[in-house]
C-alpha cells in the first residue's frame, strides 16, 4: 500500500549573510495512513524545516532538493497551484505558537472556515455549522460566541485548540504538527494531547509530531525519528527507539531527561533559618475598560516559607501563578504590598536603599532567558564583573579580573572566552556566564527563576548537575523556581506548589512526589510525560477541565473549594497534614 | 570537566567580535553606503576649499556676463562665461563657487539643526523613557498633539518675526525635527528598561545612574545615529523651502535652497542655474539616504 | 468601539486650543503691528484705529476677546484688505486648497500604497529597485524644482497642459499641481508600505495562511493587507501635514488662489488675523483628518478598540 507521504533525500540549505548553513541533510522518511510518527530534536536539528521544505513553506532564501511523494505523486517543485490544492486540505499544519500564528484582525470562526470555503467550496453558512461542531468537538464552551471573537481574546490553551480545528475541520489525512504545545502550560499541553490521541483514533488522521519533549512523543508516536544537525540519526518503532535505542545520540538524550526513579536529594541536616517570608502579598493595578476602572491583579496573594542554610526550595506552578514575581519580591526587585521578608534576622522592609544594595552581595538570581539577562553591547567578562565592580568598589582591576577567570573556571566556562560576547557563545555557555556573574560576589542564597527552561535538554541536565555542584561546595541555598517538575524533583529538598499566587502544596519532595494530597497537585503531576511508551499509554490522567482561571476573577481561588463559593472573598486555609507537609483546604 | 579555583595563568585571551565590528563590516559591504560615504566626503570637502578652488568671490557681481553658460555648455546659448566653469547668475556672479558657498551654509543647516533636534529629542525621549508611567504618558500625549501640527507654518511666523536671523533659522528648523527623534528615543529606552539585563544588573548591586550610562545609552545609540543620518537631509530640504518663499538665508549669503529658487525663475532662460545646485543638492541627500539606510541594515539586518 | 471614539475626540480639543493659543502670541509677539509699513498716521487716528481692532488693550485680554470670537466663528476682519473678513478670504481660498490637498493626498495613498505592496511582493527584484529608486528621488527633489521642470516639460516644449491658473477648477489645470504637490507623499507611503509589507509577509500567521493553501491574492487582500495598512494609518495626519506644506509652493509656483497664498502673504505682510485665521482653518482640517485615522486605526486594529 502506498504510504501516505514518502520523503527520500531531502536537503534544505540557506543562504545568509553569513555563509550557507544546511538546515537539512540527505533525511529520508515514510509515514502511513492513520499512524503518528513523532519527529525529535533538539534546536537546530531541523526537524521543523524538514516538513516545510515537503510543502512549500521555506523562506524565499531556501533551496531545497530531493523527492516528496504523497500519495505516491511527487510534489517538490510542484506548482503553487497544486501545492495549494494540497495544504490546508489533505495535510494541514499546526504550529508552535498559537498567539502568532492567528491572524490578528480576524474573527476566529473567519479563520476557521476559511479552509473549508477555499478548498472544499462548501458555502459559509454550511460551513459555519461545521465549525460549532468541531470547536465543540475540541471542546470549546460556547463555541458560537468564541467564533466571533478575535485571537487575543482568548487564552493560550483555547488558541491552541482553535488552530487544532482549523486544521480538522477539512478532514485531512495527515496534520503535521510543530512543537504544538512547547509554549503551553503542562496541564493544558495535556488536554490538548488528549485531543490529538482522539483525533487519532477517532478519525484515523495520520499525525507528524514535531518536539524536542521525548515525553510528548512517547505518548502518541507508533514510529518515532531522531534529528540531529539536519540528519536523521535513529528510526524505528516508539518501542524500539525507547528501550533499545541503537544510536549514541539518542541515548545521550534519553539519559538527560529527569527520571522519577531517582530519588530527591534527602532532607539531611539543614542549618538555621536564613531567610523568613511571612503572608507576602504582591499586588498590581491594572486598567481595563474604557474610563480606566483599575482592578488589582493579585499577583502574590500570601505565600509564607521559611528557608533553611543549604536548603532547595523547589517552587513550581503554572502560568499566573506568581512564581516569578515572588522571587523578584523577595530579592526586592519589585515592590511588595503586604507581608514581611526577613533575612537573618533583618526585616528587609526597614533597610534602607543602600542597606539593601550592600545586601545584594548575599542574594542573587539567574534569569530564564541566558541571552535576553546579558547585554549584547558588553563582552561577558565585563557581564561577570559587573556585580564585583558595584559591590565591592575598593578592588583593584588585577584582582577583579583573577575574580571573573576563577568565576568562570568554577561553572566550566574556558576564562580564556574572557572578551567573548554573548552572541558568540551558545545558550548553555551563556547560562554558564549568568551563573558565573551570580556566583562571584558569594552570595549565601540563589534564586534560579527558570534557569534552565529555556535550554536544551541535554544542556539543562548539565547546568542543574552544575547548581548541584556549586551548592555542595558552598553551601548555598537555592530556591529553584520552574513549571517543569521533573527538574525540580532532581535539586530540591522541599518543593511548594503555588496557585494564583497562593500555596497549595508544600511538603518534602519525597512525600509531594509520592503522597500529594492537593487536586491541584495531582493533576500537575499526572501531566508530567515520562520518556516511556508502555507508562504514558497505560496512564490514568488526571485532567482539569478548561483553562487556568484569570488571576483578575476574584472567584478563581476557590476552583478547588466550590462549596465556599458563597463566600468570594475567603482564601483556603493551609493545614498541616502531617509533620512538614502542608496542603490547602479542598474539596 | 568542571575545574577547581585555582588560578590559573592568563592564556591567550580571543578577543570577541563586538556588536559595532559586526555592524560596521555589514556596513562596509554595502556599496551603495560606502559610496555614498565618500561622494559625501567630496562634497563637504568641496564646500569647506571653496575660496581657493576659485579665483572669484562669491559675491563678485558683473554686470557684462549676467546670466551666461558656460563655455562648454552644449545647447545653444544666449551668451557665454569663459573661466565660469557652471556658468554665472543673474548678477554675473561666478555659479561655482556659489554652488560651493551654498554647499557650505547648506551643509552647516543640516547639522546643526540637526544637532539641536538631537539634543532635544534625546533628553526629552530618554526622560520619558526613563520615568515611564504617568510622566511618560503626559510627555508622549505632547508629542503627539505636537506631531501633526504644521510645523512649518510656526518656523514661518518665527522667522517673520525674527526678521531672517540666521541662528534662529538653524533652532527653528531643529526644532521641526525634534520630535520623531524623541519618539525614538524614547521607544528604544522603553524596550531597553524591559530587557532582563537591566533587572539582573539591579540585582548585581549598580546604581541607576549606572544602569543608563553603562547599559541603557550604548544600546540606544545604534538606532539615534541612523535617525540623524536620515534627519540631515529632511533639514536641508527645509531650509530649501524656506528659502524659496523668501524666508530663509539672506542676500548675499546663499545656500543651495536659494540657488535652486533663482534658478527655477531662470528655467527657460538659463537652466544651467537650476541644474547645477539641484544636482549637488540632489546627489548630496541622495547620500545620506543611502549611509542612513546602510546603517539600519548594518545594526539590524532583517532581510535574511 | 465608541468610547474609543470618544477619547479620540477628547484629545482633539486641546491641540487646537494649543494652535490657537501659540499661534495668537508668536504672531502678538512680533515688533511692528500691521500699519507700520503704511504712511506715518497722527497720533489720534492711530489711537483710534488701535481702539477699534482692539490693539490698545492688554494682550491677555486681547487673547480672550479672540478666542470668544473664534467660537462663534468670527475670525474678525484682514487687517490688509480691509474691505473683507477673514472668513470671506478664507471661503474663496479654502475650495482651491481643498481639492488641491485631498487630491494628492488621495493620489499619494493610492498610487503608493499599490507600488509598495508590489515592491513587497516582488522583493529584490527590478520591480522592487525602479519602485525604490523612484522613491527616493521623490523624496530628495523639493517641489519647487519638480514643478518648474515638469511644467517646462509638460506645458512648454510638448505644450499638452496649461502652464497656469486655477481655470475654476478644470481638470487640465489641476492635473499638474496635484501630480507635483503628491510627488513626495507617494514616495513616502510606497517605502513605508513596502518596508511594513515586507513584515507582515514574515510573521507566523501568513505562515499559516500559507499552510492552509490559500491563493496568494487571498492572503494578501485578506490577511497581510489589513495589518501593513496599519503604519500607513498613523502616517496620515503628517501627510496631511505635509501636503499642506507643500501647497504653499504649488499654488505659488502655479499662481492658484488658495489660502496658502493667502498665508506667506499675511506673513510677510503682518496681517495678524489673517495668518490666525488660516492656521487655525489648516490646524482644524489636520485634526479632523487624524480623528478619522483614529477611527480607521481602531476598525482595522481590534487589538487597540478594546484598551
Amino acid at each position: 500500500m502506498t504510504p501516505l507521504l514518502e520523503i527520500t533525500n531531502l536537503n534544505v540549505r540557506f543562504d545568509t549573510a553569513d555563509g550557507t548553513v544546511e538546515a537539512v541533510k540527505n533525511a529520508s522518511l515514510v509515514i502511513r495512513e492513520s499512524e503518528c510518527l513523532g519527529v525529535v530534536g533538539e534546536s537546530g536539528s531541523g526537524k521543523s524545516q524538514l516538513f516545510l521544505a515537503a510543502f512549500g513553506l521555506v523562506a524565499a532564501n531556501g533551496k531545497v532538493s530531493g523527492s516528496v511523494r504523497y500519495r505516491g505523486e511527487e510534489i517538490l517543485g510542484a506548482s503553487p497551484k497544486q501545492l495549494n490544492g494540497l495544504r490546508g486540505g489533505a495535510v494541514t499544519m499546526i504550529f508552535q505558537d498559537p498567539l502568532t500564528s492567528l491572524t490578528p484582525h480576524m474573527r476566529v470562526g473567519d479563520q476557521i472556515i476559511e479552509a473549508l470555503t477555499i478548498h472544499r467550496r462548501v458555502p459559509r453558512a454550511e460551513a459555519r455549522g461545521q465549525a460549532r461542531a468541531i470547536l465543540d468537538y475540541v471542546r470549546i464552551p460556547e463555541s458560537a460566541r468564541r467564533m466571533r471573537q478575535y485571537p487575543h481574546e482568548l487564552s493560550g490553551g483555547m488558541r491552541q485548540r482553535v488552530m487544532i480545528a482549523m486544521a480538522t475541520i477539512t478532514g485531512p489525512d495527515l496534520i503535521i504538527a510543530d512543537e504544538p504545545t512547547t509554549a503551553l502550560d503542562v496541564t493544558v499541553q495535556a488536554q490538548i494531547l488528549e485531543i490529538l490521541r482522539a483525533l487519532k483514533t477517532d478519525r484515523k488522521t495520520a499525525i507528524a509530531m514535531i518536539s524536542h519533549d521525548m515525553g510528548v512523543i512517547a505518548g502518541l508516536a507508533d514510529r518515532v525519528q531522531v534529528m540531529r544537525d539536519g540528519e536523521i540519526v535513529e528510526s524505528g518503532t516508539a518501542d524500539d527507539v525507547f528501550y533499545a535505542p541503537k544510536d549514541s545520540y539518542t541515548r545521550m538524550l534519553l539519559a538527560a531527561i529527569p527520571k522519577a526513579s531517582e530519588p530527591p536529594p534527602p532532607v539531611t541536616a539543614v542549618g538555621a533559618p536564613l531567610l523568613t517570608v511571612d503572608d507576602l502579598k504582591v499586588t498590581f493595578p491594572v486598567k481595563s475598560g474604557l474610563f480606566a476602572k483599575t482592578q488589582k491583579l493579585r499577583a502574590v496573594d500570601g505565600v509564607s516559607f521559611v528557608l533553611h542554610q543549604g536548603e532547595t526550595l523547589g517552587v513550581v506552578g503554572e502560568s499566573g501563578c506568581g512564581k516569578s514575581t515572588l522571587a523578584r519580591a523577595v530579592l526586592k526587585l519589585a515592590p511588595q504590598t503586604g507581608g514581611r521578608v526577613v533575612w537573618l534576622g533583618r526585616d528587609l522592609d526597614a533597610a534602607t536603599q543602600s542597606d539593601l544594595r550592600a545586601l545584594r552581595e548575599d542574594f542573587q538570581i539567574v534569569f530564564q532567558d541566558p541571552l535576553a539577562s546579558l547585554d549584547p553591547r558588553m563582552p561577558v567578562g565585563q557581564s561577570i564583573a559587573e556585580p564585583l565592580k558595584a559591590l565591592e568598589p575598593g578592588l583593584s582591576r588585577e584582582s577583579v579580573r583573577e575574580k571573573v577567570r576563577s568565576s568562570m573556571a568554577r561553572v566550566g566556562l574556558d576564562p580564556s572566552w574572557i572578551n567573548r560576547y554573548p552572541h558568540e557563545l551558545s545558550g548553555g555557555q551563556n547560562q554558564r556566564v549568568g551563573l558565573a556573574r551570580a556566583m562571584i560576589v558569594g552570595p549565601k542564597m540563589l534564586v534560579c527563576d527558570e534557569a534552565v527552561s529555556a535550554l536544551d535538554v541535554t544542556i539543562q541536565a548539565q547546568i542543574v548537575e552544575l547548581i548541584r555542584t556549586l551548592q555542595a561546595e558552598t553551601g548555598l541555598s537555592l530556591i529553584f523556581i520552574s513549571h517543569d517538575l521533573s527538574v525540580v524533583r532532581r535539586l530540591s529538598h522541599r518543593v511548594m506548589v503555588l496557585y494564583l499566587g497562593r500555596v497549595v502544596e508544600l511538603a518534602p519532595a519525597a512525600a509531594l512526589y509520592g503522597d500529594p494530597r492537593h487536586p491541584y497537585t495531582r493533576a500537575l503531576l499526572s501531566a508530567v510525560l515520562t520518556p516511556d511508551p508502555r507508562v504514558e499509554r497505560a496512564k490514568k490522567r488526571e485532567l482539569l477541565t478548561g483553562d487556568l482561571p484569570s488571576p483578575l476573577d476574584p472567584k478563581a481561588q476557590l476552583t478547588f473549594l466550590k462549596s465556599r463559593l458563597n463566600t468570594p472573598d475567603y482564601r483556603p486555609r493551609l493545614d498541616e497534614v502531617t509533620p512538614g507537609h502542608f496542603v490547602a483546604e479542598h474539596d | 570537566m568542571i575545574a577547581t579555583g585555582q588560578t590559573l595563568k592568563s592564556s591567550e585571551e580571543i578577543m570577541g567580535r563586538s556588536l559595532w565590528a559586526d555592524a560596521r563590516h555589514r556596513l562596509l559591504k554595502n556599496r551603495a553606503a560606502v559610496a555614498g560615504m565618500i561622494i559625501l566626503g567630496l562634497v563637504a570637502l568641496l564646500a569647506v576649499l571653496a575660496p581657493l578652488l576659485s579665483p572669484f568671490a562669491y559675491d563678485e557681481v558683473n554686470y557684462d556676463i549676467i546670466a551666461c553658460a558656460p563655455s562648454w555648455w552644449p545647447v545653444e546659448a544666449a551668451c557665454r562665461a569663459p573661466g565660469h566653469i557652471f556658468g554665472t547668475d543673474a548678477v554675473g556672479r561666478d555659479l561655482f563657487v556659489r554652488v560651493l558657498f551654498g554647499a557650505r551654509v547648506s551643509l552647516a543647516v543640516g547639522l546643526v539643526a540637526t544637532l539641536v533636534s538631537l539634543l532635544i529629542g534625546v533628553l526629552y525621549g530618554a526622560t520619558a523613557g526613563y520615568l515611564g508611567g504617568r510622566i511618560d504618558g503626559l510627555m508622549m500625549r505632547i508629542v503627539d498633539v505636537l506631531y501633526s501640527l504644521p510645523f512649518i507654518f510656526f518656523v514661518i511666523i518665527l522667522m517673520v518675526i525674527f526678521d531672517r536671523n540666521f541662528i534662529l533659522l538653524f533652532v527653528a528648523i531643529g526644532a521641526v525635527e525634534w520630535l520623531t527623534m524623541a519618539r525614538i528615543v524614547r521607544g528604544q529606552t522603553l524596550s531597553i528598561k524591559q530587557k532582563e539585563f537591566i533587572e539582573a544588573a539591579r540585582a548585581g548591586g549598580v546604581s541607576p545612574f549606572g544602569i543608563i550610562l553603562r547599559h541603557v545609552i550604548p544600546n540606544v545609540v545604534g538606532p539615534v545615529m541612523v535617525y540623524v543620518t536620515l534627519t540631515v537631509p529632511g533639514v536641508i530640504l527645509t531650509e530649501s523651502f524656506l528659502s524659496f518663499l523668501g524666508l530663509g538665508i539672506q542676500e548675499p549669503l546663499t545656500s543651495w535652497g536659494v540657488l535652486i529658487s533663482d534658478g527655477a525663475d531662470q528655467m527657460e532662460t538659463a537652466p544651467w542655474m537650476l541644474l547645477f545646485p539641484a544636482l549637488f543638492m540632489a546627489v548630496t541627500l541622495f547620500c545620506f539616504n543611502f549611509i542612513g539606510d546602510g546603517l539600519r541594515d548594518a545594526l539590524d539586518p532583517k532581510d535574511r | 468601539m465608541i468610547g474609543y471614539a470618544l477619547r479620540r475626540l477628547l484629545g482633539a480639543i486641546p491641540t487646537l486650543f494649543v494652535i490657537v493659543t501659540l499661534a495668537f502670541f508668536m504672531m502678538r509677539a512680533a515688533p511692528g503691528g500691521p500699519f507700520d509699513s503704511q504712511r506715518k498716521l497722527t497720533p489720534e487716528v492711530e489711537r483710534n484705529i488701535k481702539a477699534a481692532y482692539d490693539l490698545d488693550k492688554p494682550l491677555a485680554q486681547q487673547y480672550l476677546i479672540y478666542l470668544g470670537k473664534v467660537v462663534h466663528g468670527d475670525l474678525g476682519p484682514s487687517y490688509k484688505n480691509k474691505d473683507f473678513t477673514v472668513v470671506q478670504l478664507i471661503a474663496t481660498g479654502l475650495p482651491v486648497s481643498a481639492r488641491l490637498g485631498l487630491c494628492a493626498m488621495a493620489l499619494a495613498l493610492l498610487l503608493g500604497t499599490f507600488l509598495g505592496v508590489n515592491a513587497a511582493l516582488k522583493q529584490n527584484r527590478w520591480e522592487d529597485y525602479s519602485v525604490m529608486t523612484v522613491a527616493m528621488l521623490g523624496i530628495t527633489i523639493p517641489t519647487f524644482v519638480t514643478a518648474p521642470i515638469l511644467t517646462l516639460l509638460l506645458g512648454i516644449y510638448a505644450g499638452w497642459l496649461p502652464v497656469g491658473g486655477w481655470n475654476g477648477g478644470a481638470l487640465a489645470n489641476m492635473i499638474l499641481p496635484v501630480t507635483v504637490l503628491a510627488l513626495p507623499q507617494t514616495a513616502v507611503v510606497a517605502r513605508l508600505m513596502r518596508g511594513s509589507m515586507i513584515e507582515v509577509l514574515r510573521t507566523n500567521y501568513i505562515r499559516t495562511a500559507r499552510a492552509k493553501g490559500l491563493p496568494t491574492h487571498r492572503i494578501v487582500l485578506g490577511h497581510a493587507l489589513r495589518a501593513a495598512a496599519l503604519p500607513l494609518v498613523s502616517y496620515v495626519g503628517p501627510a496631511l501635514a505635509a501636503v499642506l506644506t507643500g501647497s504653499l509652493v504649488v499654488e505659488e509656483i502655479f499662481g492658484l488662489p488658495g489660502i496658502g497664498r493667502y498665508f506667506v502673504q499675511g506673513a510677510l505682510n503682518r496681517d495678524y488675523t489673517l495668518v490666525l485665521g488660516v492656521v487655525i482653518c489648516y490646524a482644524a482640517l489636520i485634526i479632523v483628518l487624524n480623528f478619522l485615522a483614529d477611527i480607521a486605526y481602531g476598525i482595522l486594529d481590534p487589538r487597540v478598540r478594546l484598551t
